[in-house]
């Protein structure tokens, strides 16, 4: 390794500094609209949204057709909906079928139900690798499936987002909608991880 | 294109970087930035569209691609959408960085724009298709081995390879166009799935895969 930076070379925070002031200066952007963009997605567009539909459909039989029939709008009852939301397509994780998600191709993700994507789902090794080994992959992330758990890997390339339904951790019978809440994260929603039980 | 982008299937990347449980949505603030100003200037400032961004993406060097990261490389897409649209000069935005950082530099001109002679017909990519899907659930299809010079949303791994329709998804505008400006072009869209063995040979790990691909991008297998 070089240990000496090319000269050339403009970090991005200065590079994008330049760019608001460019575009600023020229009332091309405004900031105070950045901001409140930027916040919108720091708070409210976020994983915990992807984790009510699915409480919701654990504790909801009848939700749960619905988000399985039509995921769009099943979520929009939700009040869940925009960019990158266009048509999410749920699909369960069952005890022997185990859907992953992924886009080779950029990063596309359900933004509406899960936010902007963590660092490891844009990242190369993950892009490249998990439609080639997904079960070297998944184990690489801590999660070993068994042999006869089939794995279904969806490369999302066009506007269709995909959203995994997880499994219901055994010993959760008895908590309620909102109890169940905390324990989905994020990576059981990809498809990397299994809800666990608390 | 086969670019940088297209990544499905290549090695060398070493291991898949852990999950963490509460990573922060930006890591530093200046993504946070980057990612507001590409989506905020994309259409009502570079007069472009969201097929144009990923086009641009795909058009990085390896460079611009990955050394700065995932809104690094959405800041490079954004400033070549800015400069593609003559909104701002090529150079313009390193120039105003070392000035930023003290150097004396001198700005180039700002050009007379020149956006693409482009609009959409409607909110969002889905679209009606009057014609009829020409694949049912459960037909065999064959990704098309083509390699564009363009912009393509047909990756490499899928090309030439044999799968199964299993979904036919809501029609789309076709981003192969779409991103040219050369027209919405809608079109069915398929999710097709593969045998892992079909794309990867017999010693490849057994699993199925499905990806959304346009009608244009497959052909009959009889």
């Amino acid at each position: 390794m070089s240990t000496t930076e090319p000269t050339a070379r403009i970090p991005a925070s200065l590079r994008t500094e330049a760019l608001e002031q460019l575009l600023t200066e020229r009332g091309l952007v405004d900031p105070a609209v950045m901001d409140k963009f930027i916040a919108n997605y720091e708070t409210n567009v976020g994983p915990l949204n992807g984790a009510k539909v699915v409480a919701k459909a654990w504790t909801d039989p009848e939700y749960k057709k619905r988000l399985l029939d039509d995921g769009t709008a099943a979520i929009k009852e939700l009040g869940f909906a925009g960019p990158q939301g266009e048509h999410i397509v749920v699909v369960e994780n069952t005890p022997t079928t185990h859907n992953v998600t992924v886009c080779t191709l950029c990063s596309c993700y359900p933004w509406p139900v899960l936010g902007l994507p963590p660092s490891w789902y844009k990242d190369p090794a993950y892009r490249a690798r998990v439609v080639k080994e997904p079960r070297k992959v998944l184990s690489e992330m801590g999660l070993d499936l068994a042999d006869d758990v089939e794995i279904i890997v969806r490369d999302s390339s066009s506007e269709v987002r995909w959203l995994v339904l997880p499994e219901r951790p055994a010993g959760t019978e008895n908590l309620s909608e909102e109890e169940l809440v905390p324990l989905i994260t994020r990576d059981a929603l990809v498809g990397v991880a299994k809800v666990q039980a608390p | 294109m086969d670019g940088i982008a297209d990544m499905g299937g290549t090695d060398g990347w070493g291991a898949v970087a852990a999950p963490t449980r509460d990573e922060p949505v930006f890591a530093e603030t200046w993504e946070g930035r980057a990612f507001a100003l590409t989506l905020l200037t994309m259409g009502r400032v570079s007069g472009q569209n969201l097929d144009a961004f990923r086009h641009a993406l795909e058009r990085l060097d390896r460079t611009a691609y990955l050394d700065d990261g995932y809104y690094g490389r959405w800041l490079n897409a954004a400033e070549l959408m800015l400069t593609d649209s003559a909104i701002l000069a090529p150079g313009a935005i390193d120039a105003r960085a070392r000035k930023l950082r003290g150097e004396d530099v001198e700005e180039p001109p700002v050009p007379e724009p020149n956006k693409p002679d482009y609009a959409p017909t409607a909110a969002g990519s889905l679209r009606t298709v009057e014609d009829a899907p020409r694949f049912a659930v459960g037909d065999m299809v064959r990704a098309k081995d083509v390699s564009p010079a363009g912009h393509t949303r047909l990756p490499r791994y899928v090309r030439g390879h044999t799968g199964v329709v299993e979904v036919i998804q809501p029609a789309a505008l076709l981003p192969d166009t779409h991103a040219h400006f050369q027209g919405e072009n809608a079109q069915h869209v398929y999710s097709v799935r593969f045998d892992s063995h079909e794309l990867w040979g017999a010693d490849a790990e057994s699993f199925q895969l499905t990806i959304e691909l346009f009608e244009s991008y497959l052909e009959p297998v009889e």
